[in-house]
């Protein structure tokens, strides 16, 4: 084969600068002197906006300047010659700088001779050294000190204060001076003293901010739309652009004439305007320039700026070929590691692979069979790069044409490599690497135990499947990325990949209260994917931890804690003591799985979570799990243990109440009677409650469905069974009672200035006995609080990521264990102090005490 | 024994953290000889070495998300109540953005006072904190009459108050003559009687004065607003909204070693940078704690340090950290892309395109991570 070459250009740089005049001349294609865009035949005029020297938008023509098709010719720039100078919005700014810290007479720095050159020496050291910030804050530390000078240490001329009138006038004192003169006197400045304001002489001049000679952007930049009648619509800039042009002919046509100097000055003004707002239609005290309809014309800046703008939108975010999109729904008979994909999908979507001498017979029936069979082919390219689609007529062709060093594009398969993603992707377990597994149906499916770090439900989401290319790329995602990787979150160093909801709850029923015949654990076994049944002991009936023991490694130890504190016991990889719940099982702790993952490595520990996973749902499934309404039902002196608890309440919320009015109530320091009043409330009417609720899980049955997911962390916790079966409790709207509603009332069907628990938002019954109309309000108007909550949460918590991720994002540890920025300024001297990292610890740290016990026992 | 165990101990310095060494020494039991210790501090050894972070791993952008992930869990309401039900405290995501933004002037400003023995037993513990506060005239007058006939102001002093702080009558008057200039007092037993010198008064200038002399610092410690003692564990504490560390200092029944504030640029102004870093980094733990999130403190501390890298405390924002960029497009990404393009192109300044969205920009690999190493290969 032909030895390929490659030529590799990487951009080391890039230099910022400012066109001078003569540079924009040289660079335009074109000397734009007419408004008209097309003339009446429809094609462009020459010298006007859309002249085909500054490249081409329709198809078929070729540019003039460069000769390139449409997609070749980048275009190219033309300028036209202001009629009068024209300031520059961008540099007003530092165009009064200039005009007040220089001599009007002299032009040279407002500085004396003797103390220039030590202010020069200074400010080449500070070039030298250090960064353009710091230049920066000289800079305008020196303009600070020459604003009020009055009079020119050089020629001794006598100077005037001057002013910008906002947004491009400048006045000496009370005269007006016209760009021309602001020109000629930052013309006079000499380049000695511009290094001192911040310029550097090499790329800029000043008299360049005030403009002669205006660029204009090629059409490419700017693309006119045909709509569907025919009519052709421009961009915004053409539109703004068309502006300057007329109005600086016209400007032209009335100084040629002689015109009275009030209608130059007056189309002077125009297109000061005009030309301001091409390059930023958002000036404070301009009106932006707007469309017929009413919008304002998106110009220059507006292009650049914000979310929107070309650098967050088009330079920082990238879009990609080779993804889809589509809803998720769960399936846990798939791998972790795995991810479903439905037919049409993985039919539309392709994996090229290069034909070489040994898959070439493999890959001829991939071609053979088409776009329309799976697994087939999609498109095949030759070594030179020209892509041919497969379709019934040119099958047969390309099949004879195909040959070593072709590259099929065939669909994808089981066992390929993709990158799911859901949005938004706040860390980096947002982005997994799955394996591909084709299935019927129109979901991707994804096994329920990874919608953890992907914080995904099955309620409509949709999430985002990618597809690598390159052999790099998939080695890259297969090894960095994939679920196994992540198993532990580097945010905490815990399992963040762990079993959830019916997983837990079916191994806490498994391991702490069922037990079946043998034959029945064999076929939940290998429902689950087990097919090695040797360890489960062989008897007539068998306990759930013997069951669950068969999924663990027949030489691992442990010993933890359970929620409630039960220990948990395993030896030689059989559940001696203790039940399985969320504390060893489940995300943020997993215990028992992180021990897994350290002993036995991420690729065992994630199948065995697997089967874990499986067996939890399985169980349940043979089972039976169902929250039953009779749950709550409260032995009848539980009951009414309850209904004293809260009478009590109301009764000591009256009593403070009277007291507070009779202005007896002890108030807390710096807090006024009314503050302590609400305090004493909330407090009683939140301790009812929690009595309550003790009452409620006392009461309880613990082998009570809803209760068995509260206390094996699957779901819901005490309290919420509790408001079930007994009270709700107090409703609190930032962090007080509610009050508000009506003028000193919360509903109309109490009383004005009614303090009283009811009265105030106190849901004294269960959603079992149903709610009272007034309570069922005081519910929802918590819940909307809530959603507003969320509401607004959302957008500052994503703005200060924003911040934070643009402000770290150029730190890395270096060879040398320190943490530096990309100046290779040193932010810490050893990453967290200890170079431990995160994702690899045991939550931050590691477990000095299991290793000095494992070598004790072990002598 | 021990001295064995040190000469095995000295021999892993260097290798093993500090840190890690001491958890060792503490939970090793008695009866370990040396060759069992050595065994365990190789294995220690062992684990922290696969436990390092790995040259060019993106440290900072997983801080970033470590940080900023959790911040979508934490709760926006303002103000909840501390401990007993007394100050008001910003808490959660409001707390951390003001943290981070590096704001002079926080919301809820709080000092926690420990004190010495034995007034951490509760020795005078309310006279200790009633007199931290700050005590202005108002809080001493029982009454402030306007004789308008007269047009003087009179007011009658709370003695008991005044002995309380250790003052008299006459000692009030120096004090309130210091700050109110232009006019006269006369005091007679407990009541105060204060007369402008201008004359030709009226109600309203009346009026404004009584305002002014309402307002005017007698005693305590200015900017301490409320004061609150509490017990804790078997402590007494004094817990204050406001907070004025410099002058809390001074005082000689406090422990130095524990009284703190909340107040970052207090810490940075009177202890200096590096407790200024500690600071950020107590602070938003205790806000991640108390929400009943989990996040390493090494992503804290990472932040901090960034925000304290120049030497003073400095916000994450476009004014702070992020105008330190040695790269126009990386500020330009950020925020006013415009600004910094045209004071980029003042002065000619280069982009070197050392760090990350420069070269997402230009389709180049960025230099984290794997995009880091290079393959070098000699010509032949």
């Amino acid at each position: 084969m032909d030895e390929e070459i490659y030529v590799y250009k990487k951009v080391e740089a890039i230099k910022f600068g400012v066109l001078s005049p003569k540079m924009i001349k040289q660079m335009s294609a074109v000397k734009i002197v007419t408004p008209e865009l097309y003339d009446k035949e429809g094609s462009p005029v020459d010298g006007g906006l859309m002249d085909t020297r500054l490249g081409v938008i329709d198809p078929g023509l070729k540019c003039k300047t460069c000769g390139s098709k449409l997609k070749e010719c980048i275009g190219h720039f033309g300028y036209i010659e202001l009629a009068r100078p024209i300031v520059h919005i961008k540099f007003t700014k530092l165009i009064l700088d200039l005009l007040r810290c220089t001599c009007k007479d002299c032009g040279r720095i407002l500085i004396p001779d003797e103390e220039l050159k030590k202010t020069v020496k200074k400010s080449e050291k500070i070039a030298k050294s250090k960064t353009a910030k710091a230049k920066r804050i000289v800079v305008k530390e020196t303009i600070l000190k020459l604003k009020t000078v009055s009079k020119c240490p050089h020629c001794k001329a006598k100077l005037e204060k001057i002013k910008l009138e906002k947004p491009t006038t400048f006045m000496e004192g009370e005269r007006r001076l016209s760009p021309i003169e602001v020109r000629t006197r930052l013309e006079k400045i000499p380049d000695e003293d511009i290094d001192l304001f911040g310029i550097n002489p090499s790329v800029m001049r000043p008299e360049w901010a005030i403009m002669t000679l205006m660029s204009i952007p090629p059409v490419t930049m700017r693309p006119s739309i045909t709509l569907e009648s025919g009519e052709r619509s421009e961009d915004d800039l053409t539109h703004k652009l068309g502006d300057v042009v007329r109005i600086n002919q016209r400007l032209f046509e009335n100084i040629n004439a002689g015109a009275p100097e009030i209608i130059i000055e007056d189309l002077w003004d125009l297109l000061q305007y005009h030309i301001t707002t091409f390059f930023d239609n958002n000036v404070a005290q301009l009106p932006p320039a707007r469309h017929r309809s009413g919008q304002p014309l998106k110009t220059i800046t507006e292009r650049i700026k914000s979310k929107e703008g070309r650098i967050r939108h088009n330079l920082a975010g990238k879009r990609t070929n080779f993804s889809s999109r589509t809803v998720i729904s769960p399936d846990s008979m798939i791998d972790l590691d795995e991810v479903g994909v439905p037919l049409t999908i993985a039919m539309k979507l392709t994996v090229p692979e290069k034909i070489t001498e040994w898959n070439f017979e493999y890959l001829k029936e991939y071609v053979k069979r088409g776009p329309k069979v799976y697994p087939g082919a999609n498109y095949i390219s030759r070594p030179d790069g020209k892509k041919k689609k497969i379709t019934e007529e040119t099958l047969q062709a390309l099949l004879e044409e195909l040959q070593i060093g072709y590259v099929v594009e065939r669909h994808l398969i089981e066992g390929d490599i993709a990158i799911f993603n859901r949005q938004p992707s706040l860390h980096r377990m947002s982005m997994m690497c799955h394996k591909i597994k084709v299935l019927p149906g129109l979901t991707f499916r994804l096994n329920p135990a990874v919608c953890a770090p992907y914080n995904a439900d099955f309620d409509g989401d949709e999430m985002n499947l990618h597809v690598p290319q390159t052999e790099e790329a998939r080695a890259e995602a297969e090894i960095l990325m994939e679920v196994q990787t992540q198993l532990i979150s580097p945010r905490y160093g815990l399992g963040i990949i762990a079993c959830n909801h019916d997983s837990i709850g079916g191994n806490y029923m498994l391991t702490k209260m069922i037990e079946m015949p043998r034959t029945d654990a064999v076929q939940l076994l290998a429902s689950v994917g087990i097919e090695e049944f040797g360890s489960l002991p062989d008897k007539e009936i068998v306990n759930g931890r013997e069951i669950f023991s068969v999924l663990l490694p027949k030489d691992f130890e442990f010993t933890g804690k359970a929620r409630d504190g039960t220990k948990v016991v395993i030896q030689k990889g059989k559940l001696k003591e203790g039940f399985m719940d969320s504390a060893n099982l489940g995300s943020g702790s997993g215990l028992l799985i992180r021990n897994l993952h350290k002993r036995y490595g991420a690729e065992r520990a994630l199948k065995i979570l697997g089967a874990m996973f499986r067996l939890g749902v399985k169980t349940l499934l043979y089972h039976g799990f169902t929250a039953a309404f009779s749950d709550t039902d409260l032995k009848t002196e539980n009951d009414q243990e309850i209904q004293n608890v809260l009478k009590e309440a109301e009764h000591k919320v009256d009593e403070f109440i009277e007291v507070y009015k009779k202005g007896n109530l002890d108030i807390f320091p710096g807090r006024t009677a009314e503050e302590t009043l609400e305090i004493k409330i909330l407090e009683s009417l939140n301790k009812a409650r929690n009595d309550a609720g003790r009452v409620v899980s006392k009461s309880l049955d613990r082998t009570k469905n809803t209760l068995i997911m509260s206390l094996s962390g699957a779901r819901g916790n005490i309290i919420n069974l509790a408001q079930m079966a007994a009270v709700v409790g107090q409703q609190a709207l930032r962090g007080k009672r509610i009050e508000k509603g009506y003028k000193g009332r919360t509903l109309s069907c109490f009383r004005r200035g009614d303090l009283r628990s009811n009265a105030r938002g106190f849901i004294r019954h269960g959603f079992r006995q149903g709610l009272t109309p007034a309570e069922f309000f005081f519910m929802a108007m918590t819940g909307r609080d809530s959603l507003m909550d969320t509401a607004l949460r959302t957008p500052k918590s994503g703005y200060l990521y924003r911040r934070l991720a643009n402000a770290m994002q150029d730190m890395r540890v270096e060879y040398d264990y320190t943490v530096r920025n990309a100046s290779k300024r040193i932010v810490q001297f050893s990453y967290g102090e200890d170079k431990i990292d995160v994702s690899k610890s045991e939550g931050g740290k590691i477990n000095v005490k299991r290793i000095v016990e494992s070598v004790m026992e072990g002598e | 024994m021990a001295a064995d165990h040190d000469s095995v101990y000295e021999e892993f310095e260097g290798k093993i953290p500090l840190n890690l060494l001491d958890e060792v020494r503490e939970s090793l039991p008695d009866k370990c000889n040396k060759t069992q210790l050595k065994k365990i501090l190789e294995k220690v050894y062992a684990e922290y070495s696969t436990s390092m972070i790995e040259p060019g791993e993106s440290v900072g952008l997983i801080s970033a998300e470590s940080i900023g992930e959790p911040g979508t869990q934490m709760t926006l309401n303002t103000f909840h109540f501390a401990g007993v039900a007394e100050f008001n405290v910003t808490v959660g995501l409001p707390r951390i953005i003001e943290i981070l933004d590096g704001r002079k002037n926080i919301s809820t400003p709080m000092m926690e006072i420990f004190l010495k023995e034995p007034y951490s037993q509760g020795k005078d513990i309310k006279e200790l904190a009633e007199s931290i506060r700050q005590a202005e005239f108002k809080d001493f007058a029982k009454e402030i009459t306007l004789e308008i006939t007269e047009g003087t102001l009179e007011v009658k002093l709370d003695m008991d108050k005044l002995k309380r702080v250790g003052l008299n009558e006459a000692a009030l008057g120096k004090i309130m003559e210091k700050s109110l200039k232009g006019f006269t007092l006369k005091i007679k037993d407990d009541l105060m009687t204060i007369k402008s010198k201008t004359k030709g008064e009226n109600i309203s200038e009346l009026y404004k004065l009584k305002e002014k002399v309402k307002s005017v610092y007698v005693a305590g410690i200015k900017g301490i607003l409320q004061v609150l003692p509490v017990k804790r564990e078997n402590e007494f504490v004094i817990i204050t909204a406001g907070s004025n560390l410099r002058d809390v200092y001074k005082l000689d029944f406090i422990d130095k070693k524990r009284t703190t504030t909340n107040d970052v640029f207090e810490i940075e102004d009177f202890l200096g940078i590096e407790a200024a870093r500690q600071s950020v980094i107590n602070e938003v733990f205790k806000v991640i704690e108390n929400q009943g999130l989990n996040v390493d403190i090494r992503h804290i501390m990472l932040v901090a340090d960034t925000m304290t890298l120049g030497g003073k405390v400095r916000g994450i924002t476009r004014y702070g950290v992020v105008s330190d960029k040695a790269s126009v497009l990386a500020r330009a990404s950020f925020e006013t892309p415009i600004k910094h393009i045209v004071e980029a192109a003042l002065i000619g300044e280069i982009d070197p395109l050392t760090s990350v969205v420069e070269n997402v920009m230009i389709n180049q690999p960025v230099p984290v991570g794997t995009g880091l190493p290079e393959l070098v290969s000699k010509k032949q």
